[in-house]
């Protein structure tokens, strides 16, 4: 029965993935996250879905873990904060060599380093453009909600299976802390052990007799297989640009002025929206729910009528660049932006906004 | 007795496994990596549990594993083979799973999800091949190897006061309460590979069992290619060296009383 | 106690001539071949046929499987 709670970000997320029927969690503490794994312990599923909940030794393991699990047809996941997530680009890098299926949590805090533990968004470029080696995408989702830490978790899923790539949800500790009330979907039932024969047949489940092995790699020796390979992945990519675009536009259709974010900076972006509205300026926010694909025709289409584009991001300016390739020079791009932790109040955002729209005019 | 009246196939005693395809394995020649390969698939078909095994490969010599052994295999990143079998034996425990390990992989980058992994107890088998060097990357000092050994990172030999010891990562596992069976091997003289043969048939069958806890086989090899002898002079070396320091036998056997498993020899 | 006659089938091509075989063999039934195979190894060859008794020895130390063994009672 999908029912209604007052959640923490996180915690939505660790009960989304129980009644997604996820089938293992692989992970590690670190702040601003502890709370997924705090909460699935504690909701101890492998008593009722079967779901299996374990603490790894570090982040490497924990993503080790979803390789081999997910290389075997099961649902797996894992979560974690910056530094942690940059331990897992190896496994994140051969998962998406490999092909596999999964789904992986960043909420994010402040960076380089050990940084601070309060909000950022200053992995967006480890997330969209290849953290790990390699020529790969992560599906990114960027949730802005506690209702959608929750939902993204089972589209995760379903885009990861339905491609077989990795899938990143892009929070940060704002919305992972935060509680707001959600609406948690019905239960699904964990897929059987016939189910995961028959949906991955890919997978390493035991050789059956008279069938070919199975084998789950990222090594191809040779050059021109590896091309091969390589060229599969980006016919891949773009089937998922073209289809699997997810964004939000308010305000948008009389806009002089449009902000793009996403996250917790886009809550705040919305606030100052409302604050320019009042005093006639027409600003106007789009919201990318995926960060990769990234909604390029949506911002082509606004750069034919608005005077200019906004980021606003809690980094020195990341997505602001992807913002500046969609838009092609044709009307002026800019980035506002706070970091290391501090959160842009919507009356900043929206100075910021209307003296850059000055600039435009 | 003419040969052609004993080589018919009745009088058949010993063929390659079909769980071993015939692709020419990528080993130098006189490589004990070969032996394990193909007494480890033998286990696998004598005990009839090809559908419900998946192995793990590492990153080494015997990275492509998975090109020889034709069972469901995944190749993990290096050292992390541990936790990639944890992974799926955790979602799948009914199935046999296995890694196939080097002393770099297993030892040194790989040291902590080796341990972590036997210290919770996971119901797998790990295959451990010491051959103290780094074959694949043309022969430097592995953490295995012994003291004054030269390598391609040590060609003065090992000097233990600024490269450290030669470590016995076997006997440190054999601490662990979550591992139940260790076991030091090597596959140099047919007695030896008969024995390493049924401890990893052992290992196998103790997963039949549900048996909890996580069975470690070291396996000692020559690496001839690195040491710079020919294969059977690196055996005899072993024999006269390595296990001096590597010692072979039973380190940790909470099943003894099983009866010796080995079928066919 | 009737004799036990052997014969071993390498595989020659397969054969990377590392002499572990030849080694292994108590009765001295294998050498390796002064002829080289396509990939340049000297590959075991039986050489003296009549000693072998089929123990297996040989194959159970070869690291490339390229040993096959058979093993018959010999006639009276």
């Amino acid at each position: 029965m999908s029912e209604l709670k007052l959640m923490k970000g996180n915690e939505a997320l660790a009960e989304a993935a129980i009644r997604a029927g996820v089938d293992a969690y692989y992970g590690y503490p670190i702040t601003p996250q502890s709370e997924v794994m705090e909460y699935l312990m504690a909701a101890n599923p492998v008593k009722t879905t079967g779901m299996v909940v374990l603490q790894a030794e570090s982040e490497l393991a924990s993503i080790n873990m979803v390789y081999g699990a997910a290389g075997a047809g099961k649902m797996a996941m894992t979560s974690s904060s910056s530094p942690g997530i940059s331990l897992m680009q190896e496994g994140i890098s051969y998962i998406a060599g490999a092909e596999l299926p999964c789904v992986v949590v960043n909420v994010v805090r402040g960076g380089p380093g050990l940084g601070t533990i309060q909000p950022s968004q200053a992995d967006y470029f480890q997330t969209v453009k290849g953290g790990g080696h390699g020529d790969y995408k992560l599906i990114t989702l960027a949730p802005a909600s506690v209702q959608e830490m929750a939902d993204f978790l089972k589209l995760a899923f379903d885009l990861a299976f339905k491609y077989r790539n990795p899938a990143m949800i892009l929070s940060d500790g704002a919305i992972g802390q935060m509680m707001e009330k959600v609406e948690l979907f019905d239960p699904i039932p964990r897929r059987t052990d016939e189910q995961v024969y028959e949906q991955c047949p890919w997978a390493t489940t035991g050789r059956k007799r008279n069938t070919d092995k199975r084998v789950i790699t990222s090594l191809r020796l040779v050059a021109s297989v590896q091309e091969a390979f390589n060229q599969k992945l980006q016919n891949k990519y773009q089937v998922i640009q073209e289809n699997e675009v997810r964004c939000e536009m308010l305000n948008c259709d009389d806009a002089d002025l449009v902000i793009v974010a996403y996250g917790s900076s886009a809550r705040t972006s919305m606030k100052a929206v409302e604050l320019a509205r009042k005093d006639g300026v027409k600003l106007g926010i789009l919201r990318p729910q995926t960060l990769w694909p990234f909604p390029i025709k949506q911002i082509e289409a606004l750069a034919q009528k608005v005077k200019g584009f906004l980021t606003v991001e809690m980094s020195a300016g990341q997505m602001v660049e992807d913002v500046r390739l969609a838009v092609n020079g044709k009307v002026p791009v800019e980035h506002y932006g706070r970091m290391g932790g501090v959160i842009a109040s919507p009356a900043e955002i929206c100075e910021a906004a209307k003296s850059f729209l000055n600039k435009c005019k | 007795m003419n040969l052609e009246d004993i080589i018919k196939p009745e009088n058949c005693v010993f063929k390659k496994t079909e769980l071993l395809n015939d692709k020419p394995l990528s080993f130098c020649p006189g490589c004990g990596h070969g032996v394990v390969h193909r007494i480890t698939m033998e286990c696998v078909e004598e005990l009839g549990i090809m559908e419900d095994t998946i192995g793990i490969a590492p990153v080494g010599c015997a990275v492509l594993a998975y090109e020889f052994m034709e069972i469901d295999m995944q190749e993990a990143a290096h050292g992390r083979a541990p936790a990639v079998a944890t992974g799926i034996k955790r979602v799948w425990p009914k199935k046999y799973v296995f890694t196939y390990q080097g002393d770099g992989d297993l030892a040194a980058i790989g040291t902590a999800e080796t341990m972590h992994c036997c210290n919770r107890g996971e119901n797998i088998l790990i295959i451990f091949i010491n051959n103290g060097i780094y074959g694949m990357t043309g022969g430097q000092m592995a953490p295995t190897t012994l003291e004054g050994s030269k390598t391609a990172t040590c060609p003065y030999g090992r000097d233990t006061s600024t490269m450290g010891y030669p470590l016995k990562i076997t006997e440190l596992v054999a601490q662990l309460p979550g591992v139940r069976y260790v076991t030091r091997q090597s596959v140099h003289t047919p007695a030896a590979v008969r024995k390493a043969k049924a401890a990893i048939k052992k290992a196998l069958m103790l997963q039949a069992e549900g048996k909890q806890g996580t069975c470690f086989i070291e396996i000692c090899t020559n690496c001839n290619s690195g040491w710079k002898m020919s294969p059977v002079q690196a055996n005899k070396w072993m024999e006269e060296n390595t296990f001096k320091y590597y010692v072979p036998g039973d380190i940790k056997d909470e099943f003894k009383l099983l009866k010796n498993p080995i079928a066919n020899d | 106690m009737a004799k036990v006659r052997g014969a071993v089938v390498v595989d020659t091509e397969k054969c990377k001539g590392c002499g572990l075989c030849v080694d292994a063999c108590k009765f001295h039934v294998l050498a390796l071949s002064a002829t080289v195979n396509l990939k340049g190894y000297n590959p075991a060859y039986m050489v003296e046929p009549e000693n072998c008794t089929g123990c297996t020895n040989c194959a159970t130390v070869c690291p490339d499987t390229v040993i096959t063994v058979y093993r018959a009672k010999a006639e009276a």
